[in-house]
């Protein structure tokens, strides 16, 4: 039921399940609940799950944008310790769901680099036998991954550790609110190099919805709303 | 230069490498590890020293022992981490050694929580251990600030030969923002001719010491350190004005809960309010002129912090009490939301200065 046309104009996998993981602070938790809601869009009927596989960090959660997740419908599993003063590197019985039931669908949102893909490990023969959509985010504004080869030895690091490949690559390059089309119109070279290295194919680009608007005729784009904390946003 | 998407905590890390620090010792405790996970990650590669000690109280005295050596180093923690490194910190006062601390403050008191807090700031400006001393206590608010901030602790930790603690907070260490890697650092740092590098041959042994066996030499010891420090309060003294000039009410904040006022001081004008803030910049030396002059206009103070009110002191000696201080606080990892502190500002200009 997941394999039909696609009725939403955004570029996405087919898989039943897709994982996001990559360097910390490269947007993944955003992607993973941009891309839950865009599931929903696409499967009005079905039920999806954002389980959120994260036990290293300590702040910014995808725990953060419950309120938009469950106005969307979307179910959200994550330690049930998140967002609280305990640091217990568990996850819930209730993360098996999405590899026991197969008329759900969801999105697996990983913690940063290597450290917190160790807890993908628990889950890598589902993810397997699965078919899972496994994509590696990529920002080159993030200074330990500017490089296309830094990009490299951080998805071998994380395949170890979660003993999972990669099936495909999402660039999401972004400076935060400052992000201009520039920025990702010269991010496209970075992440066409990215490609070269490691033989993975690009899936999209991901862009705040505004700046969308300033990149016509870019294909693979899918438009970010951007969720979470700002009270302490300053411009 | 081209701008790159950084964590506090990484960019206090990459700064300290701008400023030339190639040794940190450390021990991991949230919300402050990616300090030492960066470095862990870039020192090897530069010729650096990165160890992870056993605990914080070895890594305070590696930190002693590599600016003996009269090396830049650096370590970080978070609150319960730096009061076991109190020890140390007091033995490097007491053997005018420059070093950098960072303090990524949680909640509080004991193991407290994970989640943000500003409760350290008497540990910062009084009482980092025991005895008569000061340390350099620096406050940045955004991420840009973190790199210019960092790199100029350890011009002043040299200059001035005493620790300097960078005091942060879960959200600034957290938090991640557009930043520009521009160098901030002085390009003829002072020579230390007091390391205990080596003699060559050519020179009388440096000891680095704290014990005197003598009181009145440990008095005159600390007469002239104490000189040291009024010339520190006299040229270091740092703040950030905002809106102050046509002020009725000054708020008093630092580190994240001076964003948090800018926001909230934005809508009070909005409403009406002439509302401005005073950010300390350094903690210690407090800007004590800078919040005096303020007082020319204003009616009221308002201190805000993450804490039940430590800096609150600090204000009200700066005005000498000639103004109502009033206090909005929160504990124990909770941050302000705008909206309450707009309404602390619009009781205070009612009049509702308790």
């Amino acid at each position: 039921m997941y394999y039909g046309p696609k009725k939403f104009d955004e570029p996405m996998t087919h898989a039943r399940i897709t994982l996001f993981a990559g360097h910390y602070g490269s947007g993944k938790t955003n992607l993973a609940v941009n891309y839950a809601i865009a599931l929903k869009h696409l499967h009005p009927g079905s039920r999806v799950i954002l389980a959120d596989l994260d036990i290293v960090n300590p702040y910014f959660r995808s725990l953060d944008s419950a309120d938009a997740l469950e106005c969307a419908g979307i179910e959200i599993i994550a330690s049930q310790f998140a967002n609280s003063n305990l640091e217990a590197p568990s996850m819930p019985g209730e993360a098996m769901i999405l590899f026991d039931n197969k008329a759900c669908c969801g999105v697996i949102d990983v913690g940063g680099d290597e450290r917190g893909a160790y807890a993908v490990g628990r889950y890598s023969d589902y993810i397997r036998e699965e078919n899972v959509d496994a994509l590696l985010v990529c920002n080159k504004y993030r200074p330990l991954s500017r490089e296309p080869e830094q990009v490299l030895s951080i998805k071998n690091e994380i395949e170890n550790a979660a003993r999972i490949k990669f099936t495909g690559l999402v660039n999401n390059s972004n400076l935060g609110a400052q992000t201009t089309p520039e920025h990702i119109i010269s991010s496209l070279r970075y992440i066409n190099r990215v490609s070269e290295l490691c033989g993975l194919p690009v899936i999209f680009t991901g862009a705040a919805r505004g700046l969308a608007d300033y990149l016509p005729g870019m294909t693979g784009l899918f438009c970010l709303d951007i969720h979470g904390k700002n009270e302490w946003r300053i411009n | 230069m081209e701008k790159v998407l950084m964590k506090g905590n990484e960019a206090i890390a990459e700064a300290a490498i701008m400023a030339g620090c190639r040794h940190f010792f450390g021990y991991p405790i949230t919300p402050q590890t990616e300090v030492a996970a960066y470095m862990s990650k870039r020192l090897p590669k530069i010729g650096g020293v990165y160890l992870q000690a056993e605990s914080e109280i070895s890594s305070i005295n590696m930190i002693l022992g590599a600016a003996s050596a009269g090396v830049r180093a650096m370590t970080s923690s978070s609150s319960p981490g730096i009061s076991l490194m109190s020890e140390g910190i007091s033995y490097m006062a007491a053997c005018d050694l420059p070093s950098v601390i960072v303090n990524i403050q949680r909640g509080g008191p004991g193991l407290g929580g994970i989640q943000p807090s500003q409760a350290d700031y008497w540990q910062a400006t009084r009482s980092s251990g025991h005895g008569d001393f000061h340390i350099i206590a620096l406050a940045p608010n955004s991420i840009q600030e973190i790199v210019d901030l960092t790199q100029r602790a350890f011009d002043l930790a040299d200059t001035y030969r005493m620790p300097v603690i960078i005091l942060g907070d879960g959200i600034l260490g957290q938090m991640m923002e557009p930043v520009e890697l521009r160098p901030n650092i002085s390009a003829n740092p002072p020579e230390k001719t007091w390391a205990a590098n080596g003699t060559g041959g050519k020179r009388k042994k440096n000891i680095i010491n704290s014990l005197y066996l003598k009181p009145d030499q440990l008095e005159q010891i600390n007469f002239e350190r104490f000189k040291r420090y009024k010339l520190v309060e006299k040229k270091e003294a740092l703040h950030e004005a905002y809106l102050t000039d046509d002020a009725d009410i000054i708020l008093v904040a630092y580190g994240a809960t001076s964003r948090i006022c800018r926001n909230a001081i934005t809508q009070a004008r909005a409403n009406g309010v002439k509302a401005g803030l005073l950010r300390p910049i350094t903690l210690w030396p407090f800007p004590v002129q800078a919040i005096k002059q303020t007082m020319q206009r204003a009616k009221a103070f308002i201190c805000v912090e993450m804490s039940m009110g430590q800096m609150i002191d600090d204000v009200k000696l700066a005005i000498e009490c000639e103004r109502p201080v009033a206090f909005l606080g929160r504990t124990g990892g909770m941050v302000h939301t705008p909206e309450e502190i707009l309404a602390k500002i619009e009781a205070v200009d009612r009049g509702e200065t308790a």
